[in-house]
């Protein structure tokens, strides 16, 4: 597998689904509600942009379908759940590490507040 | 939701199918939280646009992923990868190249305004489907005619251009004020002629083509009103035609008024005007010819005399042409045809070959998962590489080949030299490839991804066979039919070729250099100011070193088929019809001597033959069985080109017009020095022909010294030597022989390559077949037998039609084999022979292959 470096930097809609999904499984709708819900509804993940994202980070190894399923009667069998790998951990850290390289450099040259 | 469905389709199906329910969960839970129906609305316009946007974001990741896909096993089999591309290129080039000239030449309009309405208007005499206008004649259909808008003659020349640097001899036309507005074209610079400019004695005008004023003039827009001196006679330029402007034909330079002189209006059987008219926009052709038919005929009930068997004929400025360049144009067209239609039998074969092997594979990705869309999908993106990279090349064939085939352009159309790259048919044939490919290169996906192919799973399962066998073998064997017409065709076209350069002009080419000196009038108007310069030359090049004899004529053989005269025996009515008319050209004493023409009897023309004695002629063979069969012509008069002659001597007949078709008329030969004055000057001697032991080319710098030195101003021109004369008679048919001699060599080895694929796939498949054969105890010959019938085989079932059609194809084009006949059983024997030996070496390795399988190892290996 690629070193977790080589996919930086992550689309934004990448590296949100991968923080959806830090926590726990989710399926598509779910990604979508945490996202909107973190961004307090200012990103709305669209399901196209959604569904263009998985097959792709599948391919990479970011996620895998799960087939551990919720309780049937909280179920809907047309729904698909997704799990962050330990290689999509990685390079969701690596990834948040860059941002945080960033905006350090951003507060020395007094772009961005202190910390609080 | 199901409009919610129904936008899902912008995905690909694949995607669809994993994603689509999910998708429209998504969409149903969003729908039930928008509350409002502004929301609501909002919400499908959002679902709409990003449907659009990621659909086809999607697309192009499959696409990227197949291109990388096909790139990976392209680079594993780079043989296949290879022959494919370089077939697809050799097919879409040759097409195009062969198309692009057959195009240009015989079906894109010329260049002028409304170029249907454009016509040439000949007299006919019997024996002449078409020959130039007397002024008399042109003068009085001009005023009889109703159906043309305007109609003006013209007379192509050359003339000498001095002043502009070294003199130079330039391709002149005059024309009648009507010409260039008949045909529409305005100048580029300036004014065209009026009639002011062609009334006799009008001081000189003319028009400069693009091509002579960027050479010559350097572009200089100022060049308006600049005089330039043309045969002694100063002239204004009045205006600059556009590069396009090619008239009659390419590679004149320059355009004169015609100033008709009284005297030209005397002999009704002076011909030598061409006539072009536009006809009026509601008169058909049709309508046209018959009204020229009614004004010939009161022609000639009026002169009952000269118009005897004078006729008239109206036919498209577009049609200018003879049937033989157009037929050869045909037949190339045909041949790249054929070549397209190999390349793409084999591209098929290519793929479909690939396609077996490679069944296991798309068997596994199928049961892996790969829907057939897919599978489908990624086939179709490698056909579209394979035929996108051999039409790039493809275009770098054509651009390349154009040029080769420009010479098959006749120079006897109103168009430039050389065509361009036709991008429209690089585009069909471009596409007629894509269409191959894909179809080869996806059935077997098609059928892969389809259900019951597992088998191709099953360890030990043997790809191939049935019906996609036989369809691989009905393609090679139409390679092998076309292969076979298209050598037999070149093979006849070969043979004429031959035929042709094998006959006999009646004169020795090798040896001697040719030069033109045209004498400018009037300043060489009276003879003996002519004969002076002749004999000065003459003197000086006969001194040279190597030199064994040097003459002047009015023209060469081969270089001008005109002359013709009707002739007067005794009183005898002239008429003039073909089997009553005979070629002329005045010479000096050393002409049978310098092109070796035999005297048979008598003597030749010496310089005692002065204006002021009897008029003599040296007349050939068939004039003699002509006029009088079985006697001795010696001292026989006739009369020809307003005098009485006295025949003196008789010569070898010469082929005038050119090698292939009947000989030509008789010949006549006068001297030089018995032009009368100011009377038939445009017959003065101005082809100098030198045989010697030198080298052609190093006699050159010499015989322009001595011309330099009798005439400051006179240019020389057209230096060759009479063997290429004579080559260049034949040079648009060995082009063509080389042509498609090619495309036959191609498609040969396209067909060679069919049978190769389909054996040692055969073998292949066959494998353990032959190794329990051969364990059983079959001999390695029996194995050898067996493959190599197999190939022989497919080359009978090939060349048996293969044979027919080239029999059809050659009597199409029969007028093209001088006489070879389309049945020549050398051709076809020798075809079918390399036919033989090709299928022997297409199948000799994977024979080879077949009897060292170990038997062994056969069995064993499944």
């Amino acid at each position: 597998m690629d070193k977790p470096e080589s996919l930086l930097p992550l689309p934004p809609a990448t590296f949100h689904i991968l923080i959806a999904l830090a926590d726990e499984d989710r399926h598509g709708y779910a990604i979508i509600q945490d996202v909107a819900a973190r961004t307090n509804g200012e990103l709305k993940l669209s399901a196209g942009t959604l569904y263009r994202s998985i097959p792709r980070m599948l391919d990479q190894g970011l996620i895998l379908e799960t087939s551990t399923r919720p309780a049937p009667e909280l179920d809907d069998e047309r729904r698909r759940y997704y799990r962050i790998t330990p290689f999509g951990v990685a390079v969701a850290r690596a990834e948040a590490r860059r941002h945080a390289q960033l905006l350090k450099m951003a507060r020395v040259r007094g772009l961005a507040p202190e910390k609080a | 939701m199901r409009l919610y469905r129904a936008l899902l389709h912008f995905y690909p199906v694949s995607f669809r199918a994993e994603y689509g329910d999910e998708m429209e969960a998504v969409f149903r839970a969003r729908r039930r939280d928008a509350t409002n129906p502004p929301a609501v609305f909002l919400l499908w316009i959002e679902a709409f646009f990003e449907i659009v946007f990621n659909a086809v974001a999607v697309h192009w990741d499959i696409l990227r992923q197949d291109l990388r896909y096909t790139a990976r096993t392209l680079a594993r089999s780079p043989g296949f990868a290879v022959t494919a591309i370089l077939v697809v290129a050799l097919g879409i080039g040759a097409n195009t190249a062969a198309f692009s000239v057959t195009d240009f030449v015989l079906i894109r309009n010329l260049p002028f305004p409304e170029p249907d309405r454009l016509v040439k208007i000949w007299q006919t005499e019997s024996g002449y489907d078409q020959m130039e206008f007397s002024p008399l004649n042109y003068r009085d259909v001009k005023r009889m005619s109703k159906s043309f808008e305007a109609m003006g003659a013209y007379t192509p020349d050359a003339v000498n251009l001095v002043g502009q640097g070294d003199p130079q001899r330039i391709d002149s036309v005059a024309v009648t004020s009507e010409v260039i507005p008949v045909l529409g074209t305005q100048p580029l610079l300036g004014r065209v002629f009026t009639s002011l400019d062609e009334r006799e004695g009008a001081p000189g005008t003319v028009l400069l083509s693009y091509q002579l004023w960027q050479a010559q003039f350097g572009g200089d827009p100022g060049v308006l009103g600049r005089k330039v001196i043309l045969d002694d006679r100063p002239y204004v330029v009045i205006g600059v035609m556009p590069s396009h402007f090619n008239f009659p034909s390419a590679g004149v330079g320059l355009w004169v008024p015609k100033q008709f002189k009284a005297q030209e209006f005397q002999d009704r059987d002076d011909n030598y005007l061409d006539v072009v008219g536009r006809l009026k926009p509601a008169v058909s052709l049709k309508q046209a010819e018959a009204e020229m038919d009614v004004t010939m005929q009161q022609l000639k009930r009026e002169y009952p005399g000269e118009n005897k068997n004078t006729g008239g004929t109206v036919i498209s400025l577009r049609d200018e042409l003879s049937d033989k360049s157009r037929l050869m144009l045909w037949a190339l067209l045909g041949a790249s045809a054929c070549v397209l239609l190999i390349a793409c039998a084999n591209l098929a074969n290519l793929l479909l070959t690939r396609s077996l092997g490679r069944q296991k594979e798309l068997a596994v990705r199928a049961a892996l998962g790969a829907g057939r869309e897919r599978l489908v999908r990624q086939s179709m993106t490698e056909s579209m590489v394979l035929a996108a990279l051999g039409g790039a090349l493809g275009i770098f064939v054509a651009i390349g080949a154009v040029p080769l085939l420009a010479k098959l352009v006749p120079n006897e159309l109103p168009i430039a030299s050389t065509p361009a790259v036709d991008f429209r048919v690089l585009i069909f044939a471009g596409l007629l490839t894509v269409v191959t490919g894909v179809v080869f290169g996806v059935l077997p996906a098609f059928r892969a991804s389809g259900k019951g192919d597992m088998n191709a799973l099953r360890e030990g399962a043997r790809s191939g066979g049935g019906r996609k066998e036989r369809l691989r073998a009905a393609l090679v064997i139409a390679e092998v039919t076309v292969s076979v017409v298209l050598l037999i065709s070149s093979g006849l076209l070969i043979r004429a070729l031959w035929k042709l350069q094998g006959t006999d002009p009646g004169f020795h080419a090798g040896g001697v250099l040719t030069v033109q000196t045209a004498l400018p009038m009037p300043k060489y108007q009276r003879t003996a100011r002519r004969v002076e310069f002749y004999d000065r030359v003459l003197t000086e090049v006969r001194a040279l070193p190597g030199v064994s004899s040097a003459s002047y004529s009015t023209s060469l053989p081969m270089v001008w088929g005109g002359g013709i005269w009707p002739v007067d025996i005794n009183g005898q009515v002239v008429e003039r019809t073909a089997s009553h008319t005979v070629s002329m050209r005045y010479i000096t004493p050393d002409y049978f001597a310098t092109l070796q023409i035999p005297l048979l009897l008598g003597r030749g023309v010496s310089e005692s033959d002065a204006a002021d004695g009897q008029f003599v002629a040296v007349v050939s063979q068939s004039f003699v069985r002509r006029y009088w069969p079985d006697q001795n012509p010696l001292g026989h008069h006739f009369q020809m080109a307003f005098h009485d002659r006295m025949v003196v001597g008789v010569v070898g007949d010469v082929r005038v017009r050119g090698l292939e078709g009947e000989p030509s008329e008789p010949q006549a030969y006068f001297s030089y020095r018995q032009v009368v004055d100011g009377n038939l000057v445009y017959y003065a001697p101005q082809d100098l022909a030198v045989r010697s032991s030198a080298t052609p080319g190093s006699l050159v710098p010499a015989i322009r010294r001595i011309i330099q030195s009798a005439d400051r101003e006179q240019p020389i021109s057209n230096v060759r030597t009479m063997e290429q004369i004579v080559e260049l008679k034949t040079a648009s048919r060995t082009v063509q022989v080389r042509v498609l001699g090619a495309f036959a060599g191609i498609a040969f080895l396209l067909a060679a390559i069919g049978i190769h694929g389909l054996l040692s796939f055969a073998v292949s498949q066959r494998n353990r077949e032959i190794g329990v054969r051969m364990a059983l105890g079959a001999a390695s010959g029996d194995i050898l037998r067996m493959v190599l019938g197999q190939g022989a085989w497919v080359a009978m079932a090939g060349v048996a039609p293969g044979l027919v059609l080239a029999y059809v194809a050659a009597r199409l084009m029969q007028a093209l084999l001088a006489g070879v006949q389309p049945g020549d059983l050398a051709t076809f024997f020798s075809a079918a022979g390399l036919c033989l030996v090709m299928t022997l070496v297409g199948s000799f390795l994977p024979a080879l292959r077949a009897v060292r399988i170990d038997p062994m190892t056969a069995i064993r290996t499944e």
